[in-house]
């Protein structure tokens, strides 16, 4: 088969899955579906972005994705000005303080030689730790004091949510940027682990952190990009409109919010796609690609190839970041506790393995595969286990047993689809050209 | 008197916890470099081999307590133990048949292997899920002290108690005689030797007739071996929750790079540095500090150098600093 | 006169599914003997003694041992036929014992094999010294003959040596080549692939010149350093 066709038709099985699910579960099942496929397939082409153009192994994904998450907050929640009035001054003082021991630091360890240099740079880290505290602490305190209830955080900047989803990419870009810079250059594994570490902290941040985000009190409420489902309902034309292709007015307010995050998950997906496409073409792309197939070749070639590295992981993770803020958007809540790294980070590695790694449509069709597969696998489950227990008295200890397995069947599943993609057909669904 | 106050509020909160926590990640530890040094790559699905292990420990137990079988003073799970080690034994031989095999015959690069082990970290997890659910589980019975705090203070007519629960001195006990059993395994027999001359120079030891196939075995049966044993020593201590267990992750990676990845001796230092690290930055030292400094240097806060929230970061900072000065580790690890 | 103990006969062949390397190259080492082959960089020496031992296809030709076809036995199942052979690199276990790179070199025997271990000892007293010192810290000249020693646990038929005195000083490899005439007086025929020439020409009973995996001169190793050509392609005069 002719691989356009193949993959189209791969492409109309997601429509056709979606779809599906929109006659049997209801539309906005379907359009939930949908909207978080558009937010899983941001996240695999940045994922495939590092991955499969590069080759760097990045288990932080949940890191960066929450970094975007906190942009939201950050960009569109109001300013709390009591706040900033109490402790403001002293908590960005102490970050400055903070920041400039770790650059002072990093010149005593260059500059310093000997034993100097050892001691030297102890203690500029010891002494700038405590006096970022004494200066910060008091800040912090100050601010999470203020109306604890509903803020005691500094807020955000007050502007549209939309300007988020860029910021999200900026924030994510820079804690790149300090990972790629210690940890590119070593073997695979480090890389790995290096991630996965600081996805973990970013996450213990923001559930620690109540004066930035509130932690695990949360920030509701975020401002949308779409209007209220109420709103619509009160205006008489959407009423009217609604009721002339035969919808109630909350089943038509809810799609049609809906509808506008995809259409605007699908502008930013599309305008992504489009780059890396161009990204894969230029000879920047069949550089990455060069360095990936032989790293010593390319570096006798005279590539940086820490540089170029480093650059594609700041892309990529960027791209990572901005999906988070688009999930949180969507959401309209940032919930520091749910992050978790077998759905935020490994899931994603399934989306980008299984779509074909290093193929950007690739990743982009595995990323609304996996999360379909991701939510249906409950229900499907709960009937298979249904249908299998159905010759079992009810209330029978082994059919509850059973029937309560199906909960649990997602990571399964997820595993062995990893595998078998990985054993029979370790390109993916649509490989690499 | 003060300062002696001081050691002994310093044994009880930082060097007792420490203490076991530091034989846990170096169970843990070791047979992530045990993999590495013989299978050539990072397990990412060695803390759900843990928490399987555990499990099965835990089911093991409640059997017992079923039957009415105790262990008296000691915890129950201590019997079951070879129980949970031979069911991850199994586990994992079948799934380094089902799985590893395929890609080590392919000589695949090691990369790869870690997705693998992703997919089989999902199917673990799975399973663990399935087996035994997502709750929090203390399953540690027997005594819980072996002398109390008040007990101490009794004792020594000091102001300080020093507490050090059975847990604790089971997993110190029953680390030291693990890690014993395994270098003399690793140091005196004939297949332990030749485990080692494996991770040392793989082609050389093909050439000597060193059976690849069952040094695997040998070396996977070993790390089910010390994974459930880790587990079940962490479990006891704190409790069992499955999602801590892939946690443990880090710390326990930490910890092998730290001593040199494919050190066994590294992977147990680097057990009790990141263990050490962990408690002293997290602990708040006013208590110790206000015993030994004059009473007016005595400190107003915690000082508590981060909140125990942040533990992991303490781990990862060694990591990086590590990493950064010296990537072969403290022990010289095969890894560049 | 009798088959020679250990030939590569007329072997043609090379790396996996790649070009073959060697083209009808015949090796051969008889009782009693040192064979070496030498010849310029890229002429194929390191892996005609690759073929001999295993370690790659060959495509046409036989490789006996002892009479026996041995063509298609993998290198461990020639391992335990008698064949023993140290690589160029990577040849010692860096972080074990000196005793313990020997024990692992008696891997395969399941009889006592203290006395092969003296007799090793006997041979290499340096080692004996150092036993129980890890092999990797031992200097270039003693880690060979670890390597040697190792390969010597076995009690094998024959012993190949993959360049052996490749990056010690000119001292070491005198004393090197000293010990192998002495493994050599033991009886076991010895085979190696040289860079120094010269030298290994002068301790040699049998010479293979390989160009381009084919065999261009053969003689005793007095006759090729005696030979014009030689000298003046190989040699430098």
């Amino acid at each position: 088969m002719n691989p356009l066709v193949k993959n189209s038709l791969l492409f109309a099985l997601v429509g056709v899955l979606i779809l599906g699910t929109g006659i049997v579960q209801g539309w906005n099942s379907a359009l939930l579906i949908l909207n978080m496929g558009l937010v899983s397939a941001v996240m695999a082409l940045g994922v495939n972005l590092q991955w499969g153009f590069a080759g760097l192994f990045n288990i932080g994904v949940m890191g960066f994705v929450a970094l975007g998450g906190l942009a939201t907050v950050l960009v569109a929640m109001p300013p709390v000005t009591e706040a900033w009035a109490v402790g403001g001054l002293r908590v960005v003082g102490g970050l400055l303080l903070g920041a400039a021991t770790i650059v002072a630091a990093v010149m005593a360890q260059k500059r310093l030689r000997g034993r100097n240099k050892i001691i030297g740079t102890l203690a500029i880290m010891i002494g700038g730790f405590f006096l970022f505290r004494a200066v910060f602490d008091g800040g912090v305190q100050a601010i999470e004091a203020v109306n604890p209830a509903v803020s005691g955080n500094i807020g955000g900047l007050g502007l549209p949510i939309l300007l988020s989803w860029p910021v999200g990419g900026l924030l994510a870009a820079g804690a790149a940027w300090i990972i790629g810079k210690t940890a590119l250059g070593l073997r695979s594994d480090y890389l790995a682990i290096a991630t996965l570490g600081i996805a973990e902290i970013i996450i213990a941040v923001l559930k620690n952190e109540d004066w930035l985000a509130r932690g695990v009190k949360n920030v509701i409420g975020l401002p949308r990009p779409v209007p209220y489902e109420v709103d619509l309902q009160r205006d008489p034309g959407f009423v009217e409109r609604a009721a002339s292709i035969g919808l109630d007015p909350v089943t038509a307010s809810t799609l049609y919010t809906k509808i506008g995050y995809a259409i605007l998950f699908t502008i930013v997906l599309l305008i992504l796609l489009w780059m890396a496409q161009m990204a894969l073409k230029s000879p920047w792309g069949r550089m990455m690609r060069a360095i990936r197939d032989n790293e010593v070749a390319a570096e006798a070639m005279g590539k940086d190839v820490t540089a170029r590295h480093l650059q594609i992981f700041i892309l990529g993770s960027a791209i990572c970041g901005i999906a988070g803020a688009m999930m949180t958007t969507l959401d309209g809540q940032l919930t520091p506790g749910t992050y978790q790294p077998l759905r935020f980070t490994f899931l994603v590695w399934v989306m980008v393995i299984v779509g074909g790694s290093g193929n950007n449509f690739g990743a982009v069709l595995g990323g609304f595969l996996i999360w379909w597969l991701w939510v249906q696998v409950e229900p499907l489950g709960l009937g298979l286990m249904n249908i299998l227990a159905s010759g079992l008295e009810d209330g029978s200890a082994t059919k509850d047993a059973m029937i309560a397995s199906a909960a649990h069947m997602r990571l399964l599943t997820m595993g062995l689809v990893l595998l078998f993609v990985l054993r029979f057909s370790p390109k993916g669904l649509i490989p690499e050209r | 008197m003060d300062v002696l106050n001081a050691l002994v509020a310093f044994a009880n909160f930082v060097f007792v916890p420490g203490l076991a926590y530091g034989a846990q990640l170096a169970l843990g530890a070791l047979g992530v470099t045990l993999i590495y040094g013989i299978l050539r790559f990072s397990n990412f699905a060695h803390g759900d081999t843990m928490a399987f292990g555990t499990a099965l420990t835990i089911i093991g137990t409640n059997v017992l307590l079923g039957l009415g079988i105790t262990f008296g003073p000691l915890p129950t799970a201590l019997l079951a133990l070879p129980f949970g080690i031979g069911a991850t034994v199994l586990l994992v031989l079948l799934i380094d048949w089902l799985v590893y095999k395929f890609y080590r015959d392919q000589k695949a690069a090691p990369v790869i292997l870690v997705i693998v082990s992703m997919g089989v970290m999902f199917v673990m997890n799975g399973i663990v899920r399935f087996v035994i659910g997502v709750d929090d589980i203390r399953f540690a019975d027997g005594e819980r002290f072996i002398i109390t705090a008040r007990d101490f203070r009794n004792m020594t007519g000091l102001d300080e108690g020093l507490a050090i629960k059975t847990t604790q001195a089971i997993t110190v006990v029953v680390a030291f005689v693990v890690v014993a059993i395994l270098f003399w395994f690793l140091n005196k027999t004939r297949t332990g030797k030749s485990m080692r001359a494996f991770s040392d120079n793989e082609d050389l030891a093909l050439l000597s007739g060193i059976n690849p196939d069952w040094v695997v075995k040998v070396t996977w049966m070993i790390v089910a071996a010390l994974a459930t044993t880790a587990g079940v020593l962490y479990g006891l201590d704190k409790s069992f929750k499955a999602f801590t267990y892939f946690q443990l992750l880090l710390p326990i990676f930490a910890a092998s790079i730290v001593g040199g990845l494919g050190n066994p001796l590294g992977a147990i230092a680097g057990g009790f540095v990141i263990a050490f690290s962990e408690v002293t930055i997290t602990y708040a030292w006013k208590k110790v500090l206000t015993y030994l400094l004059p009473d007016s240097l005595a400190p107003d806060g915690l000082v508590q150098l981060m909140s125990t929230d942040y533990k992991f970061a303490v781990s990862f900072a060694i990591l990086i600093v590590v990493l950064l000065f010296k990537p072969t580790g403290l022990f010289k690890g095969q890894s560049v | 006169m009798s088959a020679p103990f250990l030939i590569g006969d007329s072997m043609t062949g090379g790396y996996g599914k790649g070009p073959d390397i060697l083209h009808g190259c015949t090796i051969a080492a008889e009782k009693g003997e040192i064979a070496v082959i030498v010849g310029p960089n890229g002429a194929g020496k390191s892996t005609a003694m690759k073929a001999l031992f295993g370690m790659l296809n060959v495509n046409k030709g036989s490789v006996r041992l002892d009479g026996e076809d041995i063509t298609h036995l993998t290198p461990q199942q020639r391992v335990v036929k008698g064949m023993g052979f140290v690589p160029q690199v990577r040849n010692i276990f860096t972080s074990m014992t000196v005793e313990e790179n020997l024990e692992m070199g008696a891997f395969i025997r399941h009889d006592d094999f203290r006395d092969t271990m003296t007799q090793v000892y006997d041979l290499f007293p340096v080692l004996k010294e150092k036993r129980n010192q890890a092999a990797g810290e031992l200097s270039g000249g003693q880690r060979q003959q670890v390597a040697v020693g190792r390969a010597l646990m076995t009690k094998p038929k024959v012993l190949m040596l993959d360049e052996p005195t490749a990056g010690v000083s000119p001292i070491v490899m005198d004393e090197l080549f000293d010990r192998i005439i002495e493994v050599a007086r033991t009886g076991i025929p010895i085979l190696m692939v040289e860079q120094n020439a010269r030298q290994a020409l002068e301790i040699a009973d049998k010479a293979y010149v390989l160009v381009q995996g084919r065999n261009a001169h053969t003689g005793t190793g007095k006759e090729l350093l005696a030979d014009p050509e030689v000298r003046q392609s190989f040699l430098g005069g």
